[in-house]
């Protein structure tokens, strides 16, 4: 059983479209995880049936207890995020800004916060309209981003993955790359790295290249967009080659993502392009890439 | 000696779990004894933040003199079993925990 | 003034719209635009100006003084795993701190006071009429959130209310989107009109209605996709602030690091239109 993660640094390269399409190939033989919980789209193209959902949850919030507070006040003296108001005597914690360290529980008097388990969202097992399965999650708004939730979602599908003995675990990544790009990226067994030829999107690139070569993940990229800058193109594939990354495609730029999105389908399910052509031999690339790394 | 394993299970058929942090369970197996004990690590791979410095301190207290493991430990909990010279073997991951030592034994398995 | 442009999603031309609209008010009024996207700030790939003053920015986290009863008292008031109790000293991972003081301040023989560890960086250019102050979070730091609310101080510090000033914030819905807008008195969420682009938007739509925040929408690729933000904008009386129209001329551009409102009259166009939405919002009494 293979696992594939598909990341990009930076948003709006096409990293979710070209999941989608990836899974159109592979079909039930590739079990999705849609770690990209803060901004979750995936299900968009995959219309998954939210079979089974779960709560989440992640850190601590406090609450103080109106009926036992007796407004003395130390909880505000030593609150570091100001997440502690105290208007006509009432003192209230105020959520978005409780960071959960406990401090206040710790020094109040009367015992009169408590530490509550937050709900910071659900995750779902689902069958998608292409009959695979799917596992992907919601996060709330204004929550810690952590790699927990991701954690969560990529232990569930390798899970279904091996007992219904299906061959790829096929991750939709986290962006940026911080905490749950890391979570994305662990234990899996190839990278693929989704760019664009702007320079912002070179910046990200080098960063989440760091990040697999720390990981020692082998990985490979798809210069999505190529001919919106032919220089910066072939500069990222400069990048590649020095890097000991995989150049696995270039696609130029073409709508055909939009209107397949826009319909809530993948690039295949509409009229034939050369995007098509280029996904398909990109993803066979692929799955001879990591045959060879003898998985 | 004493070798530790990442694992998903508590058996020698058990699973290989790759990751550090987020490991269900450390198996150890004292070579001498012969014996095969485990440690339920799920608490700690269900910590928001910061699991793999807490198993890396689980590890510590029972003081192994390798780690069998997969991907390897993350930043944090490297530099922690660093410290203390730990030597960790990475490249089992797909294994299951019979297997891993073996590939161990042969010199297959990767020096962090 | 203090304006944020935010997105649900990324990549849907916030810093595209950020640098464009603060060169173009630049050019006649005192603007600052401010980098929040920390993580990769990108703003100053389009912006030249001389430079002001750069400096280093901290968080406090705990510093083991080397010895001390290893009571155990502070791993265990640490909810975030970042200070362990070994056999014979203390771990502390910085990257976990969240800099609450718990442990520094209950300890009883007073072993870890808190001390400054550098995050990241602040940069601060002027071009006339035009600031620009960026945020950049170091390699290996995971909490950005800290860097962005001293972002914004050194900015409510050297800036006055007279200024216009536009924070670039960073994508998504989580703790840093938060303290980035937190404190504006508008915020223009950019989305574009496709399926993702709606779905995202709603997000944040929610978080600027949870925050009780003035707010436009500003749909970018205008044409791509279909209707469905229009209705969802006309359903839920939002906004429209401009409408930037597909354009491969733009993107073109923008991947070379070159504003676009020079070259297309269309996006100036659309500039203007938000220039005078804020006339209008300002002649209305707000501040």
């Amino acid at each position: 059983m293979t696992e594939i993660v598909v990341i990009s640094g930076k948003g709006g390269t096409g990293k979710t479209s070209i999941v989608a399409s990836f899974s159109y190939l592979a079909g039930p033989k590739a079990v999705l995880a849609d770690c990209d919980v803060d901004a979750a789209d995936l299900h968009l193209l995959m219309q998954p049936d939210f079979n089974k959902g779960e709560d989440f949850y992640s850190g601590k919030r406090s609450k103080i207890n109106p009926d036992v507070c007796n407004q003395c006040g130390r909880c505000v003296e030593i609150c570091r995020f100001h997440a502690i108001c105290a208007t006509n005597s009432h003192y209230a914690v105020e959520p978005l800004d409780c960071e959960g360290c406990g401090y206040c529980s710790r020094v109040c008097p009367v015992n009169a916060v408590i530490m509550e388990d937050l709900q910071v969202g659900k995750w779902f097992i689902s069958t998608t309209r292409l009959d695979s399965i799917m596992v992907h999650a919601r996060l709330g708004i204004g929550t810690e981003n952590s790699g927990k939730l991701v954690a969560q979602v990529k232990k569930e599908a390798k899970r279904i993955a091996e007992e219904l003995n299906r061959d790829f675990v096929l991750v939709d990544g986290s962006p940026g790359i911080g905490c749950p790009v890391i979570s994305s990226l662990a234990g899996s067994d190839f990278a693929v790295l989704i760019t664009e030829p702007t320079l912002s999107g070179l910046h990200d690139l080098k960063r989440i290249i760091e990040l697999v070569n720390q990981f020692h993940i082998p990985a490979g990229c798809i210069i999505n967009k190529c001919d919106l800058n032919p220089q910066l193109s072939s500069e990222i594939e400069y990048l590649l080659n020095r890097r000991n990354i995989s150049h696995i495609a270039n696609i130029s730029f073409d709508n055909v993502f939009t209107r397949a999105m826009v319909n809530g389908q993948t690039v295949f399910e509409i009229a034939h392009t050369n995007v098509q052509d280029i996904l398909i031999e990109s993803w066979k690339k692929i799955k001879r890439i990591t045959k060879q790394k003898g998985k | 000696m004493k070798i530790a394993f990442t694992a998903e299970e508590t058996g020698w058929d058990s699973q290989m779990d790759p990751r550090f942090g987020r490991t269900a369970y450390i198996l150890i197996y004292d070579d001498v004894k012969d014996e095969l004990a485990f440690i339920d690590n799920r608490e700690n791979a269900n910590a928001a933040h910061g699991a793999g410095p807490q198993t890396a301190q689980k590890l510590l207290e029972i003081s192994p003199d390798i780690l069998i493991t997969g991907n390897g430990p993350g930043g944090n909990s490297a530099m922690l079993l660093k410290k203390i010279n730990m030597k960790i073997y990475t490249g089992a991951g797909e294994f299951c925990v019979k297997e891993a030592y073996q590939a161990y034994q042969k010199g297959e398995l990767k020096e962090f | 003034m203090k304006i944020a442009i935010a997105s649900g999603k990324g990549g849907t031309g916030k810093t595209t719209l950020a640098t464009n609209l603060a060169c173009f008010l630049g050019k006649h009024r005192n603007v600052v635009l401010v980098d929040l996207d920390v993580e990769e700030p990108n703003s100053g790939i389009f912006i030249k100006g001389d430079h002001v003053c750069g400096e280093d920015k901290f968080k406090m986290i705990p510093i083991w003084q080397g010895k001390c009863s290893l009571c155990g008292l502070c791993q265990e008031v640490c909810n975030f795993n970042a200070i362990l109790q070994l056999a014979n000293e203390l771990v502390i991972f910085p990257n976990l701190c969240h800099s609450c003081y718990a442990c520094s301040e209950l300890c009883p023989d007073l072993a870890i006071p808190m001390a400054p560890q550098k995050i990241g960086e602040l940069r601060h250019s002027k071009n006339n009429r035009l600031s620009f102050v960026e945020g950049r979070l170091d390699i290996g730091q995971e909490h950005a959130t800290p860097l962005i609310a001293q972002i914004k101080k050194y900015v409510s510090d050297h800036f006055s209310n007279d200024f216009i000033q536009i924070y670039d914030a960073p994508p998504g819905n989580s703790c840093p989107v938060i303290e980035a807008i937190k404190n504006v008195d508008l915020i223009f969420l950019v989305t574009e009109p496709t399926p993702f682009g709606l779905h995202d938007l709603k997000l944040a739509v929610e978080i600027v209605r949870k925050l009780n925040k003035s707010f436009g929408i500003v749909i970018n690729r205008e044409g791509i996709g279909n209707n469905e933000v229009l209705e969802y904008c006309r359903q839920e009386h939002l906004p429209i602030l401009a409408k930037i129209p597909d354009n491969r001329h733009i993107a073109e551009l923008y991947s070379r690091g070159e504003l676009v409102y020079h070259a297309i009259p269309e996006v100036a166009q659309q500039l203007f239109h938000i220039e005078q939405y804020l006339n209008d919002y300002l002649n209305e009494g707000h501040p």
